[in-house]
C-alpha cells in the first residue's frame, strides 16, 4: 500500500453538536493524504549489504581491540570484573561503539544562537576518528536552521514584545524553588492554565514543568493495574515510559490503523483480563497527534467513533501538533472539525510551537481536579518558572489573538504555507516523503548509512543548512532518514535555497529514489495572443 | 578535456562506490583492506570465468547434441 487516501465526511459525525465558542462548527469534507512509499528492491538490498559490511568490520576492530592489538577508547569493563556478566556486549552496545562512533560528528552538534531561522553553529573537528571532539574556535555563521522544533517562530531573540518576561523576570525572578503542592503555585501559573483552557476550548487545564515529565508522571495516575492501554506502535519514549510506570497491561496496535485497533479493543471487551476474565476497569487509548517521526496526524474520526462504540477513553499528545495544525493553530481536534470536548485527556508540550519549556493536561475539570492531587509531577517536581509562564503566555496571547493583532493568525497561516510548498516541491523532485501533506514535520528518507553521513556533513559544510538525520534505534534499521521541520519565519527564499541545495544533493549522491515523479517544472506558454486560423 | 570528463565520472562512480557500500565511514586502512578483497575476489572470479567457461559450454552442448542426435537417429 503505497498512496493511502481517506475520504472522510465530517457532516455525518457531528449532527447534534452545539456550536463551538469560536465561531460556527466547521462542517467540510476532508481527504486525508498520507503517503508511505516502498523504497525499490535495489535501495533495500544495498542498505542491508552496507549493514552486513559495518557488522563485518565491527568484528573485526572488536578482535582487534579485545587482543590488545588497537587501544580501545570504547567503555570496558575493568579487570577484576572480567569473570561477571558481561556488560557491553550486546547489539546496542555493538552498534554504538562500531558503527554510531563513525559517524558521530553529524549529532550533538552545539549551536552558540538562538534557534532561529538562522543560527550559528560551532565548528568541530575530530583527530582520531570521532572518539574525542576538539572546537577549532571558529564558528560557523548564518546557518539554515531546518533542524528545530520552531514551527511558529517564537524561538528567537529578545525583540520588544518580550518586554513582559523582563518584567517577569524583575518581580518574580528566575527559580520557583518548591512543587506544586507546597509553595510553587504562583498566580502565574493559575493566569497560564486558564489561558490554556480558553486557547484549547476545554474547561480546565495544569501546567508541568517539563514535557516528558508530563507524560511520564502523569499517565501512571490516571491508570494502575487491572487496566488495559492500547498505544500506538509509534509511540514517543515517554508516553511508552509512563504507561509502563503505570502497571497497567500494554496492548499495541499498528501505526495509525484503525482496523488494528479495533480488533484490539473487541478482543479486550469480549475476553477481558487474562486470568479471572474480569471486564478491564479503564481502556485507555494512547495516540499523538503528529507522529515526528513519520510526519503522520493521526486518523482522529475513526478514533473517536471507535472509543463511543467501545467505551474507552482517549489520551492525545499533542506536543507536535499544538500551534501548528489546523486553522487557527488549536490542534488535531480543529484540524479535523471536531468538538474537544469529546477528547477526554488532551496533552501537550510548550516546547515546539512556544517557545518556552513545559507541558500541560486539558480537559474536564473534575479531571484535571483529580492531577492536581494525583499527580507525581505536582507532588514532587519543581514547578514551572516564572518567565517561561510568562513567555507562554505572550505566545498564546499572540496566537490567539488577544495582543491586538493578526500576527499570530498570520503565523500559523504561513506556517501552513511553506508545509505544503515544501513537501510539493521535495515530491515533484522525486524523494521518497513520508506523512501526510499537512505535517510540517517532513521525513526525507535516505536508507543508506554511508549515504546519511555524507548527506548531513555536506549540507553543513558545502550549503551551509542544519539537518537533522536520524538512524537506528530512533527509526527501524534500513529505514534511516533526515528530518525538517518547516518554521513559519522561514521565508520564500529561505525554502527556496534549501530546496535547490536539496536537489544538488539528492542528484550527487542519488537520492531520488520515488517511482511516483510528477513531471518537472512544466514550460509555461509565453504565448500572449493566439493565431485563429480561418 | 575529454579525458577529465571521464576521469570525473570516475571519481564520481567511485565516490558512489564508497557510500553506497558504506566504505565512506571506514577509516582509510579498512578502506584499503576492503577494496584489496574485492578485487582479489573479482579477479578470481574473472579468471575461473575465462578458464572453465568455454569448456563447460562446449561439453554442454555435446550432450545435448548427442542426446537430440540419438532421437533423430532412432526416430528414422
Amino acid at each position: 500500500m503505497e498512496i493511502d487516501v481517506v475520504q472522510w465526511s465530517s457532516a455525518e459525525q457531528s449532527q447534534g453538536r452545539e456550536p463551538k465558542q469560536n465561531g460556527k462548527p466547521h462542517f467540510y469534507d476532508k481527504l486525508i493524504v498520507e503517503s508511505f512509499e516502498e523504497a525499490p528492491l535495489h535501495v533495500v538490498v544495498f542498505t542491508y549489504m552496507a549493514y552486513g559490511i559495518g557488522t563485518l568490520f565491527g568484528y573485526l576492530r572488536d578482535f582487534l581491540r579485545n587482543w590488545g592489538i588497537e587501544k580501545c577508547n570504547a567503555a570496558v569493563e575493568r579487570k577484576e570484573q572480567k569473570d561477571f556478566v558481561p556488560l557491553y556486549q550486546d547489539f546496542e552496545n555493538f552498534y554504538t561503539r562500531n558503527l554510531y562512533m563513525r559517524i558521530r560528528d553529524n549529532w550533538n552538534r552545539p549551536i552558540c544562537s538562538a534557534p532561529g531561522p538562522l543560527f550559528d553553529v560551532m565548528e568541530r573537528v575530530s583527530d582520531d576518528y570521532n572518539w574525542t571532539f576538539r572546537f577549532t574556535g571558529r564558528i560557523i555563521k548564518d546557518v539554515i536552521n531546518m533542524g528545530s522544533y520552531n514551527f511558529l517562530g517564537l524561538a528567537d531573540k529578545y525583540d520588544e514584545s518580550m518586554k513582559t518576561i523582563k518584567d517577569v523576570l524583575e518581580v518574580y525572578g528566575t527559580g520557583v524553588a518548591s512543587t506544586r503542592h507546597e509553595m510553587g503555585t504562583l498566580d502565574k501559573h493559575k493566569e497560564l492554565e486558564d489561558l490554556v483552557a480558553k486557547f484549547l476550548n476545554v474547561e480546565a487545564a495544569m501546567v508541568f514543568g517539563m514535557g516528558f515529565a508530563t507524560n511520564s508522571m502523569n499517565i501512571p495516575a490516571l491508570v494502575g493495574k487491572g487496566c488495559l492501554i492500547l498505544s500506538d506502535e509509534l509511540n514517543h519514549t515517554s508516553l511508552v515510559l509512563g504507561a509502563r510506570l503505570s502497571g497497567a497491561t500494554i496492548r499495541v496496535f499498528k501505526h495509525n490503523n484503525t482496523q488494528s485497533l479495533e480488533k484490539l479493543l473487541r478482543d479486550a471487551v469480549i475476553y477481558g483480563q487474562p486470568r479471572t476474565r474480569r471486564a478491564w476497569k479503564k481502556i485507555l487509548i494512547l495516540v499523538e497527534g503528529t507522529y515526528s517521526m513519520e510526519g503522520s496526524i493521526v486518523h482522529l474520526p475513526q478514533i473517536l467513533a471507535l472509543k463511543k462504540k467501545y467505551k474507552a477513553y482517549l489520551y492525545i499528545d499533542e506536543a507536535h501538533s499544538i500551534g501548528a495544525v489546523g486553522p487557527t493553530g488549536r490542534g488535531v481536534t480543529e484540524f479535523f472539525g471536531l468538538d474537544p470536548h469529546e477528547v477526554d485527556v488532551l496533552m501537550g508540550t510548550f516546547t515546539k510551537s512556544f517557545g518556552a519549556s513545559g507541558g500541560y493536561i486539558a480537559g474536564r475539570k473534575d479531571l484535571v481536579d483529580y492531577l492536581r492531587v494525583h499527580s507525581h509531577s505536582a507532588v514532587y517536581a519543581t514547578s514551572m518558572s516564572p518567565p517561561i509562564a510568562e513567555q507562554i503566555i505572550r505566545s498564546l496571547k499572540f496566537i490567539m489573538g488577544l495582543d491586538g493583532t493578526t500576527q499570530g493568525l498570520q503565523r500559523v497561516q504561513q506556517l501552513a504555507k511553506n508545509t505544503r510548498y515544501f513537501r510539493q516541491r521535495l515530491q515533484e523532485m522525486g524523494f521518497i516523503i513520508y506523512g501526510n501533506e499537512n505535517a510540517s514535520v517532513v521525513p526525507l528518507l535516505l536508507y543508506m548509512p554511508g549515504k546519511v553521513a555524507a548527506f548531513a556533513r555536506h549540507m553543513l559544510q558545502e550549503k551551509k543548512i542544519g539537518v537533522v538525520v536520524v538512524g537506528f534505534p530512533a527509526t527501524p534499521l534500513a529505514e534511516a532518514r533526515a528530518r525538517f521541520c518547516v518554521s513559519a519565519s522561514h521565508t520564500r527564499e529561505m525554502l527556496d535555497t534549501v530546496l535547490e541545495a536539496l536537489d544538488e544533493t539528492g542528484d550527487l549522491l542519488r537520492l531520488k529514489y520515488s517511482r511516483h515523479k510528477k513531471s518537472a517544472r512544466p514550460e509555461l506558454y509565453d504565448e500572449t495572443s493566439f493565431e485563429l486560423e480561418d | 578535456m575529454d579525458l577529465r570528463r571521464v576521469k570525473e565520472y570516475f571519481s564520481w562512480l567511485y565516490y558512489q562506490y564508497q557510500i553506497i557500500s558504506c566504505c565512506a565511514v571506514l577509516e582509510p586502512w579498512e578502506q584499503s583492506m576492503f577494496n584489496t578483497i574485492l578485487l582479489t575476489i573479482i579477479a578470481m572470479v574473472v579468471y575461473t570465468a575465462y578458464v572453465f567457461i568455454p569448456i563447460h559450454i562446449r561439453l554442454a552442448w555435446e550432450f545435448f547434441s548427442k542426446i537430440c542426435g540419438y532421437h533423430s537417429t532412432t526416430a528414422n
